[in-house]
């Protein structure tokens, strides 16, 4: 298998392993899109680190860009995405998701599942000026 | 070796830092739980260091060796791979848990 089929078989598995497998339904909650959005931020800026300084090289016949890059790759294009392949957005999604899914079924079976994460009302009334 | 050879684990070391914040400050409980962290951990990990040596045993990518500290697991394995699969599943964990208190938002896993 390529590296685009395995990528995209990993990240439609997280879909399972959420909805139908675990049934955590964790992509139906506010706080999963909220915060994967944040992650996939700074995913562009480490990944992009890594693979514009080529410190990550791909093989053109794993993915669907078509040239070898031996140092920076094109920032848009060529099947690159801010210097890392797209299937790159397909790994990271299957990555958090799993994670996050695992993280909230143990929660739910009863393992550390308090303290609750709150943030304490000191610091609410520190950055209230942000509201 | 060179200062380039340690640029993977600069960026591992930038996430760990631009995480683990969050949880003095913000409070997210992630470490606090480390039971809960280690079984999440456990399945994912396990699945990504697969991946990972059948993709190198493929050919699929490799790493450039003047950036990588050039410690090896079995099945040419960067230890710097090892620590991305731990560090960056928790520091996801850190953005859920850190939105959901400081939103007050139900999750599901309340009881």
């Amino acid at each position: 298998m390529t590296y685009t089929q395995i990528a995209l078989a990993a990240a439609i598995g997280a879909v399972i392993l959420d909805l139908f497998i675990l049934r955590t339904r964790v992509l139906k909650l506010g706080v999963w899109w909220v915060s994967y959005a944040i992650v996939i931020g700074f995913q562009f800026i480490t990944n992009g680190t890594l693979t514009g300084f080529a410190i990550v090289q791909y093989s053109p016949d794993a993915v669907i860009g078509k040239k070898l890059y031996e140092q920076t790759p094109p920032f848009i294009g060529d099947g690159r995405l801010f210097f890392a392949p797209v299937e790159d957005v397909f790994f990271g999604f299957a990555m958090c998701l799993s994670a996050v899914v695992f993280w909230v079924y143990f929660g739910s079976k009863g393992i550390q599942r308090v303290p609750v994460s709150n943030t304490s009302v000191g610091m609410r009334e520190r950055f209230k000026f942000l509201k | 070796m060179d200062l380039a050879n340690f640029g993977y684990l600069g960026v591992l070391l930038f996430i760990v830092l631009g995480t683990v914040w969050l949880e003095p400050i913000i409070g997210a409980q992630v470490l606090r739980k480390p039971k809960r962290l280690a079984l999440s951990l456990l399945p994912v990990v396990f699945f990504l260091v697969s991946w990972d040596l059948y993709a190198i045993s493929q050919g699929h990518w490799w790493f450039n060796q003047s950036f990588v500290t050039g410690v090896e697991l079995p099945g040419k394995i960067p230890i710097e791979e090892i620590l991305f699969f731990i560090i960056t599943p928790t520091a996801m964990i850190y953005s859920f848990e850190a939105v959901r208190a400081v939103k007050q938002w139900r999750v599901g896993d309340e009881g």
